[in-house]
């Protein structure tokens, strides 16, 4: 597995071979697979996430009864005609929706780097190919830089909201599908790398905060936040707008402001909007 | 920790460490009694009592006791599937003391007559670990093939099950020793890198002074 992305580049470079092979390479190395094996089962990720978006069904309440329906309202609303966002943006909220709020009702997801973060990629990824048309085969290599990007987050700093908080799952999340989109519009490992840089610098310090301990307030619609942001951080990188900081340095940046987080706002629905006093109240109804 | 658990697992929601690794906790659990279970005692400790109900903690350790996969679209109804098979449970909130805040023990009784205490907890990201077999310390994953073999505890022994595998070529990843006391039973944790076959399992059952070998595979 790398623990830098500099390194992923510069393989890329000298080398020749892009960076989802070399990524998809390493796994092979690592798991005793043929690349075909490997590259299947990458596929077979990319179809779950697409099916785990297709199977929503907006009358499902989650255990909870907090969180259901959202992504039905959200479609309403685009097709209304007075949404300002366009298709394309209203398609990557929709699908962010769509997984997460699914992932709360006890659906089937993919974990893609968490649960809790699970809409951000399959948002970002399936809105591009409707756009764009592309192959499944297309995307399954994006998947493959995506996930490039969290195994060096993983070895940099942590994906665990309990150890690094939101930031270590929505920002993770959104900083891999912003490098995985760059790919998708033709970018290199370097581009891919500050998208990711981007990315992961707005969403610097965010907390765990989970009300009444749960994957649903705030994370469902977080998972919205990430997705967008991701795009956002795809579009400034095309437009040839660089990030000052080099992405293993960001990623080392969350490793660090993670650590100084207090305990109450990684994953131990204390603080943070857990904290607040509606927080408080909708968790002692749930208990009793 | 590989690629695929950075874009995976397939799951079913809403937390790899309170829904997908309850479930494998059901799952192994099943896996280690080896025969059909009647009915099983469950004990939820910390974060697991706590949020579980939410999280469908509940509902996933029993589906993956009643033998679902951690992406099973079943798990939500798993209560309504065990009963239709007859599976009988009970869920309670328990301290088990000094332990991972995500942790469960259960107690399974097969149809045998025979019965398995396991405590696992949920390490995060959707791993376990086993931490107890029927009351004596142990430490593995459930990702490679897991042999455990009960003995009395005496010389010999140790020798006898590492031929056997080595005969099947069969590499062993990691190996505990655990004792209850000296001369008496003896527990041997060895985590593979391939499958052990049905007949090496039979030929180490027919050994004198073993007492039980349970075998888990995770495919």
């Amino acid at each position: 597995m790398f623990d830098s992305v500099e390194e992923i580049c510069k393989l890329e470079e000298n080398s020749g071979v892009p960076f989802w092979k070399i990524v998809q390479q390493d796994d092979c190395k690592e798991r005793a697979v043929s690349e075909e094996e490997s590259f299947e089962n990458m596929k077979r990720m990319y179809t779950a996430m697409k099916e785990s978006a297709l199977n929503y069904d907006k009358t499902v309440k989650s255990n909870s009864g907090l969180v259901g329906g959202e992504a039905g309202l959200l479609r309403e609303y685009l097709d209304g005609g007075n949404a300002l966002v366009g298709d394309f943006a209203g398609r990557v909220m929709e699908l962010a929706l769509r997984v997460a709020e699914g992932n709360a009702c006890m659906k089937r997801i993919v974990a893609a780097p968490t649960a809790g973060s699970c809409g951000v990629v399959p948002a970002v990824f399936i809105a591009t190919q409707e756009k764009l048309g592309l192959s499944d085969d297309k995307m399954t290599e994006a998947l493959f830089v995506a996930a490039g990007f969290g195994e060096v987050i993983a070895a940099r700093a942590s994906l665990a909201g309990a150890e690094g908080g939101c930031q270590a799952e929505i920002g993770a999340a959104s900083s891999m599908a912003a490098a995985g989109l760059v790919y998708l519009r033709g970018g290199s490992g370097r581009n891919s790398a500050n998208a990711a840089a981007l990315a992961l610098k707005n969403l610097l310090g965010l907390a765990c905060d989970p009300v009444a301990g749960l994957v649903e307030v705030p994370c469902v619609k977080r998972n919205v936040c990430g997705a967008m942001n991701a795009v956002t951080s795809a579009e400034l990188t095309m437009a040839g707008i660089e990030s000052r900081i080099p992405a293993d340095e960001v990623f080392d940046a969350m490793s660090a402001v993670g650590k100084d987080m207090n305990p109450n706002i990684k994953e131990t629905g204390k603080g943070g909007v857990a904290g607040t006093a509606t927080g408080q109240k909708i968790k002692d109804a749930l208990v009793h | 920790m590989n690629l695929f658990d950075i874009i995976g697992p397939v799951m079913v929601g809403p937390s790899s460490s309170h829904t997908a690794g309850a479930a494998k906790i059901g799952n192994v659990c099943n896996k280690l009694m080896a025969e059909k279970i009647e009915s099983a005692e469950i004990y939820l400790h910390g974060s697991f009592a706590e949020t579980g109900k939410g999280h469908g903690t509940d509902k996933a350790i029993v589906g993956g006791l009643i033998g679902m996969a951690c992406d099973d679209e079943r798990l939500p109804e798993s209560f309504d599937v065990a009963q239709e098979m007859g599976f009988k449970f009970t869920i309670q909130a328990a301290d088990l003391g000094d332990v991972h805040p995500n942790t469960a023990k259960v107690i399974m009784h097969g149809v045998s007559g025979h019965s398995l205490e396991v405590v696992a907890s949920s390490i995060g990201g959707g791993r376990i670990q086993v931490v107890m077999l029927d009351g004596v310390k142990a430490n593995f994953s459930g990702e490679s093939p897991t042999l455990i073999v009960h003995n009395v505890d005496k010389p010999g022994y140790i020798t006898e099950v590492t031929r056997l595998l080595g005969i099947e070529h069969i590499n062993i990843a990691t190996m505990q020793l655990y004792r209850k006391k000296r001369g008496g039973e003896a527990v041997m944790v060895i985590e593979c890198d391939e499958c052990v076959p049905e007949s090496t399992i039979k030929e180490l059952e027919k050994l004198e002074g073993i007492m039980k070998v349970s075998y888990y595979c995770p495919e």
